[in-house]
């Protein structure tokens, strides 16, 4: 994997003083970086994280040496929004030792992208299972492969997707699409907490 | 079964962090959070502490200082930790909050229409 040195790098604006975050979920090979290439002003960078799993209790030591360290690669991209504001776009691999990783990389991000394959639609359930587990909002986007069109209807059946869940479909080469995708997934997320706000909390009976 | 030998990159690692794998629990620093030099490099600096100030003349963040360095993300969050806490580059944490700012996600909305 390449990496841009220094001297292509294109730096911030002096005064950019906050940094977002939104992540692009989905199996390998359905799109993720192509999406984060065509929208980021960066050429996509990869980096990595580490997290040894100390102190947790293992019962059978040959399950050691195999799980003390999980490595997970990550892509991302950058939108310079306005002078102040800097969008990074992280594109993921929805698999599961990446999920340890999500609350130490990925607290206080705004939002997901789930990029979904409709040939390889199993692909997608476990990423939207976590993301429900950690109370990210997200919406689905299908990145055409030019295969059989499947309604939304049947999309939206076979991932069992709530239905105030946002259902796009996406060509993650195209920039214009790309960014649709990620205007899609900002309107969703002042309804989702709008919504949020006007609802009061539940309480456990 | 490989014998941890002097050419593992984990060595390599604690070697250039002095034996931390992690920063405090209260370290500051998220994957976005913008980096900005408040210092040259000077003579004697360790190499990677170099490389950031030179990186972070204009604001960086954590995760690209990271790829550019070519070390995983916890390893440079503490390389940054020390030069903090030196005083030799300042930070611009996100601003967090449980729920997003309205404000901000309208300005999101707005940089992203304009693309």
């Amino acid at each position: 994997m390449d990496s841009a040195t220094s001297d292509v790098r294109t730096p911030l604006g002096a005064s950019a003083d906050n940094g977002l975050k939104i992540v692009v979920v989905g199996g390998f090979g359905v799109g993720k970086t192509t999406l984060v290439r065509s929208v980021s002003e960066i050429r996509p960078l990869n980096t990595e994280e580490t997290m040894t799993q100390a102190g947790e209790a293992v019962d059978d030591i040959s399950e050691v040496r195999g799980k003390t360290a999980t490595t997970v690669a990550f892509d991302f991209g950058r939108i310079s929004l306005d002078a102040r504001n800097v969008l990074y776009l992280f594109g993921a691999p929805g698999q599961e030792r990446f999920w340890f990783l999500w609350d130490r990389l990925f607290s206080g991000t705004l939002g997901a992208v789930v990029l979904v394959d409709t040939r390889r639609i199993d692909d997608s359930w476990y990423a939207i299972d976590r993301l429900e587990h950690h109370g990210t909002p997200f919406i689905v986007a299908c990145n055409d492969f030019g295969g059989p069109q499947h309604s939304p209807a049947a999309v939206r059946d076979a991932l069992d997707l709530d239905p105030q869940v946002p259902l796009v479909s996406c060509d993650a080469r195209s920039r214009e699409s790309s960014k649709q995708v990620l205007i899609a997934l900002v309107e969703h997320l002042q309804a989702y907490y709008a919504g949020q706000a006007a609802r009061p909390r539940q309480e456990f009976v | 079964m490989s014998r941890p030998g002097r050419d593992d990159a984990p060595d390599r690692l604690y070697t250039l962090t002095g034996g931390r794998s992690r920063s405090g629990p209260d370290s500051p620093f998220d994957l976005v959070t913008l980096v900005v030099a408040e210092c040259e490099p000077t003579p004697g600096m360790q190499s990677e502490h170099v490389a950031i100030l030179r990186m972070t003349q204009a604001p960086t963040a954590v995760v690209e200082i990271a790829a550019e360095l070519r070390l995983p993300v916890s390893i440079t969050r503490i390389l940054l930790s020390d030069l903090h806490a030196a005083g030799r580059v300042s930070a611009r944490h996100p601003r967090k909050a449980a729920v997003p700012d309205p404000d901000i996600l309208e300005q999101v909305l707005v940089g992203l229409r304009n693309l």
